[in-house]
């Protein structure tokens, strides 16, 4: 499912002394299938872009289309029920926001609220559970027993049980362990070809946006200042700089390789990418046998 | 240097554990005065339970911590805290003004700062972490990297003998970890402030002066932070991320390529590879 900005500006408390404007003449597309990286600086707009995702927002001006669905500023807040069905926003520490007696009714709270019964919703929870790589023997615990990491992913079951076309997801990663982050990333995109989702991550982790992301948004100060595929965005460092982002951890090993006159062309973006173009450029005794100086 | 921090046979359990099952076994550790010692381990670890128990938040089940010359007991934990700055990693936990400036003043208001000072003060530590612009905004209304950049922002105003950073730059983009850790660095320079910081991230390990390794509740290591980065690949379940010389490494070997067995910095990295490729 697409999702499409036009000339959308925001602002929070209009009239009010708190009045602040955080998006300023936004025009987007999100495609069909895609998996978009949201990017920018702490406060540059990304999470209030993000909350116009399901219409939990609703533009001060311009339109926001969420598939067939166009969401103006004078949009009723009754009747979004199945956009919201269709985009599942999994929140930055999404866990605090578990609460029911058990694993299995937290899962199934989502998809009763949208009509299924309780048995169907109970069944739905199970397979779900299994999907976010839970043992199915969690499913009659309290929520509040489990780990961080299971709460969170007990968390994300309950978005995906709505079974979204749109999963968003808002720095999903915080908090967790280098292996949990890794595990957690790897199920996204292992959930996306499974699920065919189209999913939108915010996040600061440029190694992630070069591992995973096929179509970047760069954000500063509630506006959109770039587009495009991960290598575009990183190939100009010091715009990225500029923008206070960093660059993917190869990137900017890269550079510093070339300020000592090796070549890379175009830029690596991932170690296994940066370990390949140095492949080339190393002599043969690089390779088995004693490091020697006898090329 | 005097010790500012001791640990002794710390044990801990909450009160859902059974009687044969503890979260912290045994810890023994002491930081020197002036000293910035960071704690890694995997999530459930039982770092951030190490850390509320140094500041009274939990009382052990068996040992001694004592700060500053004073063993903490419930009569010494309210003299204890004042020397203690805590920064949490979700900063909505301990938000409790109306406003930016008011939440960085509140301890200040606590220890009895004249307005004068107390204005100055909260000024200069807003300005120090970038977040001046934002001295009457609503906390709430923040952004996650915002919020955890005013909670450190209070920190700074309260100049605490003790700095425990629990995760508490894990919201921030690289460039505001990398502006947080040069606060905390100009913080020490400024006084002899003690930092211990709860991590996984592998530069905030590095900017330590000692890495101690929790796993399991235990301590299982500890050195200095090159000393504890040769593990490679084995660092990803200390909780820490590997640095990334280490993981270009891994990257390089699956290509064929023979790599140097000691712990590499990203410089000493570049080096080598730039003095074998200049062998072609």
């Amino acid at each position: 499912m697409a999702i499409e900005f036009k000339q959308v500006d925001f602002t929070y408390q209009p009239g009010t002394p708190f009045e602040t404007k955080a998006l300023t003449d936004i025009n987007l597309t999100i495609p069909d299938g895609s998996y978009t990286a949201l990017i920018g600086h702490t406060g540059s707009g990304k999470s209030t872009l993000l909350q116009h995702l399901d219409a939990l927002l609703k533009p001060t001006s311009g339109t926001v289309t969420i598939g067939d669905r166009v969401i103006t500023p004078t949009t009723s807040n009754k009747d979004l029920k199945s956009l919201r069905q269709h985009v599942g926003i999994v929140f930055q520490f999404p866990e605090s926001q578990l609460f029911e007696e058990t694993v299995a009714k937290d899962i199934a709270f989502g998809p009763q609220n949208f009509g299924a019964s309780e048995a169907d919703a109970l069944k739905t929870a199970a397979k779900m559970l299994t999907l976010v790589g839970l043992d199915a023997n969690l499913l009659g615990r309290s929520p509040f027993d489990l780990s961080g990491g299971q709460m969170r992913r007990v968390a994300i079951a309950g978005v995906l049980a709505m079974q979204p076309k749109v999963l968003v997801l808002d720095e999903p990663t915080a908090g967790l362990d280098p292996q949990g982050r890794l595990e957690m990333m790897e199920m996204f995109a292992k959930l996306r070809h499974e699920q065919n989702l189209t999913v939108v991550l915010v996040t600061h982790q440029m190694d992630d946006v070069a591992n995973y992301a096929d179509h970047v948004i760069v954000m500063d100060q509630g506006r959109v200042v770039k587009t495009g595929a991960p290598r575009e965005i990183f190939k100009d460092p010091q715009w990225l700089v500029d923008h206070q982002l960093g660059l993917p951890k190869t990137t900017a090993f890269a550079q510093q390789l070339m300020a000592k006159g090796l070549t890379f062309d175009p830029m690596p973006l991932t170690e296994d990418e940066l370990a390949a173009d140095l492949v080339q450029q190393l002599p043969a005794s690089a390779f088995g046998g004693a490091q020697a100086n006898d090329d | 240097m005097s010790q500012i921090i001791d640990v002794a046979h710390l044990n801990y359990r909450y009160p859902q554990q059974s009687a044969d099952d503890l979260t912290l076994k045994d810890i023994s550790f002491s930081v020197a005065d002036g000293e910035w010692v960071a704690i890694v381990g995997h999530n459930g670890s039982g770092k951030s339970t190490l850390a509320k128990n140094i500041n009274g938040l939990l009382a052990p089940v068996s040992g001694t911590v004592t700060v500053d010359g004073q063993v903490l007991t419930e009569k010494t934990v309210w003299d204890i805290r004042k020397k203690i700055g805590m920064v949490f990693q979700n900063p909505d936990n301990q938000f409790v003004g109306a406003t930016v400036e008011d939440d960085v003043a509140f301890s200040l208001e606590n220890q009895g700062v004249p307005r004068d000072e107390m204005l100055t003060r909260v000024h200069d530590a807003l300005a120090q972490v970038n977040m001046d612009q934002f001295a009457t905004r609503e906390p709430a209304r923040l952004s996650g990297g915002q919020k955890q950049r005013v909670a450190l922002a209070g920190m700074i105003a309260a100049r605490p003998r003790i700095l425990i950073l629990d995760e508490a730059t894990s919201m921030l983009d690289p460039q505001g970890r990398y502006d947080v850790l040069k606060t905390i660095q100009q913080m020490k320079a400024q006084s002899d402030l003690t930092v211990l910081s709860i991590t996984h991230d592998i530069d905030e390990a590095a900017s330590a002066n000692r890495v101690l390794v929790v796993n399991d509740g235990r301590l299982v290591e500890e050195g200095k932070p090159a000393e504890i980065f040769k593990h490679g690949p084995a660092l990803i379940k200390m909780g820490l991320d590997m640095p990334y010389a280490e993981r270009l490494k891994a990257a390089l070997k699956r290509q064929g390529v023979q790599v140097p067995t000691d712990y590499l910095t990203e410089k000493g990295m570049a080096d080598w590879l730039w003095q074998l490729s200049s062998n072609k």
